[in-house]
């Protein structure tokens, strides 16, 4: 069995659930949010606030918020790993995948705090 | 695995199936709205702000530029949210024969390809 130690739950079968779970979520949201653009195709701010700020929404948002954050990181795990390795890219694929996993890690943390913030302060 | 093992991984000499072309454009589309969501976000962090902050996210999205990259970021993610749909299906089992994969391969090109073209009517 391989372990890999930057995989999501340090498990395939787990990160393959995960990746489904936080699917499922993102395209409920995505579809809501779409449906919502459809019925109020100009809203104005203050329907636009309203959308928001209602509890239900909030609640929603953080949910897809957290699930964009596994979702993408299962994802941009799996494209990493597959293609920046040390058989493509020589002995300093090792490294750069590292790197390229660090700039992915800075990037969900910034959309986690950035999109509480912006889900809880609306 | 041993490295001596030899491999042959000239992409120019392979002919892709439909499939694998589905497959390739899911990563890639994966991987852009990864970093296309920072200008989502954004756009959306200035919109609920403030009365103010809504009519300057309005106004951005007046530039052609601006529409353009929201343009490409919109239809990466439908296009990602279609094969994403039809992965699902597949992990159901369904469609897992030759002509099957084919098909709900064409299928979502063309239906990401309706999706590009609607967002694309709706943002200009």
């Amino acid at each position: 069995m391989v372990t890999n130690a930057t995989s999501l739950s340090r498990s395939g079968l787990s990160d393959w659930l995960i990746q489904r779970a936080s699917a499922i979520v993102l395209a409920a949201y995505t579809l809501f949010l779409l449906g919502a653009f459809i019925v109020h195709p100009e809203m104005d701010y203050d329907q636009w606030q309203g959308l928001f700020s209602s509890t239900p929404m909030r609640l929603f948002s953080l949910l897809a918020l957290l699930a964009l954050c596994g979702h993408a990181w299962v994802g941009m795990w799996t494209v990493g790993t597959d293609y920046l390795t040390d058989r493509h890219l020589g002995s300093s694929g090792t490294a750069l995948r590292l790197a390229y996993q660090a700039i992915c890690v800075l990037f969900i943390m910034v959309y986690l705090f950035w999109g509480i913030r912006i889900f809880w302060g609306v | 695995m041993k490295d001596s093992r030899p491999v042959n991984l000239d992409l120019t000499k392979f002919k892709f199936p439909l499939p694998a072309i589905t497959s390739i454009l899911h990563r890639i589309s994966g991987v852009l709205i990864f970093f296309g969501i920072a200008i989502l976000l954004y756009l959306l962090d200035l919109s609920l702000r403030s009365p103010e902050g809504f009519s300057r996210a309005s106004d951005w999205l007046v530039s052609p530029l601006v529409k353009f990259v929201v343009w490409v970021i919109l239809s990466g993610l439908f296009y990602h949210l279609i094969a994403g749909i039809k992965h699902l299906t597949l992990d159901l089992g369904l469609g897992e024969t030759t002509g099957g994969a084919r098909a709900s391969a064409m299928g979502t090109l063309v239906l990401a390809g309706i999706a590009a073209v609607i967002a694309g009517v709706w943002l200009w």
